[in-house]
């Protein structure tokens, strides 16, 4: 049976340099489509991508991903915001990695594109008033 | 021809006076030309919605029986610490003060989700606040303990009064550093990754009034959704700050104390916030009128996103080692633009300022002066102006010796 998920991988910094992508393809032939992807060299990086293939090979990949260090999440979670407590600030729109935010030109509102979220949560603590929520 | 205030107040009372948001008098005047504008305008309406950490509220809660004097014991609302060091039931909270037991940045960076600012915004909302004192116990205060609910509606006063609101102009906050930091001024992210600013540029109260030639003490605002007044130059207020051309500020300047009555105020304009690893804090709403007095006052008025510059400061070396360098000099239009260029770089823009809620301060306070329910208040006295040489000091540490 062959599955494809999302997931948001975070590398401590230790092994943003590792090719641990290529391994997954090469050693568990999954394929995968990268979504967003922050890495750069001695910070905590972070992939969003859509990882798919067989589902026992899925399960080696994810597990080999789990021992190297990488800490998963699925897009399980779905982060929404609470309308009465946004004050439309804009704090948030450089923060997010996919820019789901952005700036309506007219109203200067600061829009939310639920479809672009990919749930990495680094809005829901950076938006001071806390209007931004993570629903498991 | 000049008007005066009360010639003004005379046309608010009638429901006839003309009165616009700062945004709406830039092409208005554009279009009209200045002199028509400044004889057809009453009224310019601003406004400003953003995190002003010099917040806080006084509150007297009553005698308790038998008495209990607050004043030299330990007092928390909603486990936040409240200062208590004045007279038996007043206490004051302040808008940054947090739980003791909040691990603050012991988990870096620390989340702050309550504080001071939140139990002012609860207040307001009517919610109950649970009070906990203790007390050390007197002939006339026997009393030592004392736990109570409390709600806003029982309590004698509660009064909001900021020390220090309101700035005029602000910096750009961006970070050199190849990490991560938490400020006051939001995540900035390492190697020049992002700017935050935080001021409503052309609809601010004090850059329309650059000079302070009609804002002062006693000025009648638009404050956390209720009605307030100047109370004193704020701290740090600083009218001797560079200025260009057209006297705008280019640097942080002028700041005002501003007071009101809590009760009648409102939670979505005194909102409890938490910014990621600095600290809690309050957004507060602000919104002054400006009587249109000459042409001249009306000029400042004009001013637009494309007049008013902001330094760039980097908050991983020059602001915290209070160092003077700035990395440039960038325009409120620009940094609306949601792009502006810093060394060679294309770095995108956020704010902690809301420009829509600023819009709607300076639309309800215009709204108040046309139904005629909100008059203007003459000043009783000025705001220090750039002739005091009043400058802003950094601390001159001296030894205490042994
Ligand atoms: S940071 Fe929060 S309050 Fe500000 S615009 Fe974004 S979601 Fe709204
Ligand atoms: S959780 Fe927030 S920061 Fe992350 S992708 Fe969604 S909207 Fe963007």
């Amino acid at each position: 049976m062959n599955v494809s998920r999302r997931i948001v991988l975070h590398f401590p910094p230790n092994i943003t340099e590792q090719p641990v992508v290529y391994r997954l393809v090469k050693d568990f032939g999954l394929t995968f489509n990268i979504l967003k992807a922050s890495v750069s060299p001695g910070e905590e990086g972070l992939l969003v991508m859509e990882l798919s293939g067989e589902q026992k090979n899925y399960d080696k990949g994810i597990k080999y991903l789990t021992e190297t260090g990488v800490e998963i999440q699925s897009l399980s979670q779905d982060v929404v915001r609470d309308e009465s407590r946004c004050t439309h600030c804009g704090a948030c729109i450089t923060i997010c990695p996919t820019e789901a935010f952005s700036l309506e030109p007219k109203t200067r509102k600061v829009l939310f594109d639920h479809n672009k979220c990919v749930v990495c949560g680094l809005c829901v603590k950076a938006c001071p008033p806390r209007a931004m929520i993570l629903h498991f | 021809m000049a008007k005066t205030i009360a010639e003004i107040n005379e046309k608010i009372r009638k429901g006839k006076a003309v009165v616009v948001t700062a945004e709406e008098v830039i092409s208005i005047a554009k279009e009209k030309g200045v002199s028509r504008a400044a004889e057809e305008i009453d009224v310019v309406t601003t406004g400003t919605f953003g995190p002003m950490c010099g917040s806080g509220a006084f509150f007297n809660i009553g005698h308790s029986r038998p008495r209990i004097k607050l004043g030299g014991g330990k007092v928390y609302l909603n486990d936040v610490p409240v200062y208590a060091g004045i007279a038996a039931v007043d206490v004051f909270l302040g808008a940054t003060a947090l739980p003791d037991d909040d691990p603050r940045n012991k988990f870096y960076p620390g989340e702050f989700n309550y504080g001071g600012g939140h139990v002012i915004e609860e207040m307001v909302a009517g919610k109950d606040i649970r009070l906990t004192a203790t007390a050390f116990g007197t002939d006339c205060y026997p009393r030592k303990k004392l736990e109570t609910l409390i709600n806003i509606k029982d309590i004698n006063e509660a009064i909001l009064f900021n020390l220090r609101n309101a700035y005029q102009n602000y910096n750009v906050a961006m970070n050199l550093s190849d990490k991560v930091i938490y400020t006051y001024m939001g995540v900035l992210k390492p190697n020049l990754g992002n700017a935050n600013y935080s001021t409503a540029g052309q609809l601010s109260p004090l850059l329309n009034d650059p000079y302070y030639k009609t804002i002062g003490v006693g000025t009648k605002i638009f404050l956390g959704g209720g009605i307030g007044y100047v109370a004193w130059h704020g701290t740090q207020h600083n009218p001797t700050a560079l200025r260009g051309d057209n006297g705008v500020p280019r640097r942080g300047s002028g700041t005002l104390a501003v007071i009101g009555d809590l009760k009648q105020m409102k939670p979505e304009w005194l909102v409890g916030t938490s910014m990621l690893g600095y600290g809690c804090t309050l957004t507060v709403g602000i919104g002054a009128p400006i009587p249109i007095l000459s042409e001249e006052i009306l000029r400042y008025t004009m001013v637009s996103d494309a007049d008013i510059l902001a330094p760039i400061v980097d908050y991983s070396e020059a602001y915290p080692q209070l160092k003077p360098d700035i990395l440039g000099e960038v325009s409120y239009a620009e940094l609306k633009s949601g792009r502006i260029k810093v060394q060679g770089k294309d770095v995108p823009t956020g704010s902690l300022s809301s420009y829509p809620k600023a819009m709607e301060i300076a639309s309800i306070l215009k709204k108040w002066i046309e139904k005629g329910e909100f008059l203007l208040a003459e000043p009783v006295a000025p705001l220090p102006g750039v002739e005091s040489g009043i400058t802003f000091k950094p601390l001159k540490e001296r030894p205490i010796g042994d």
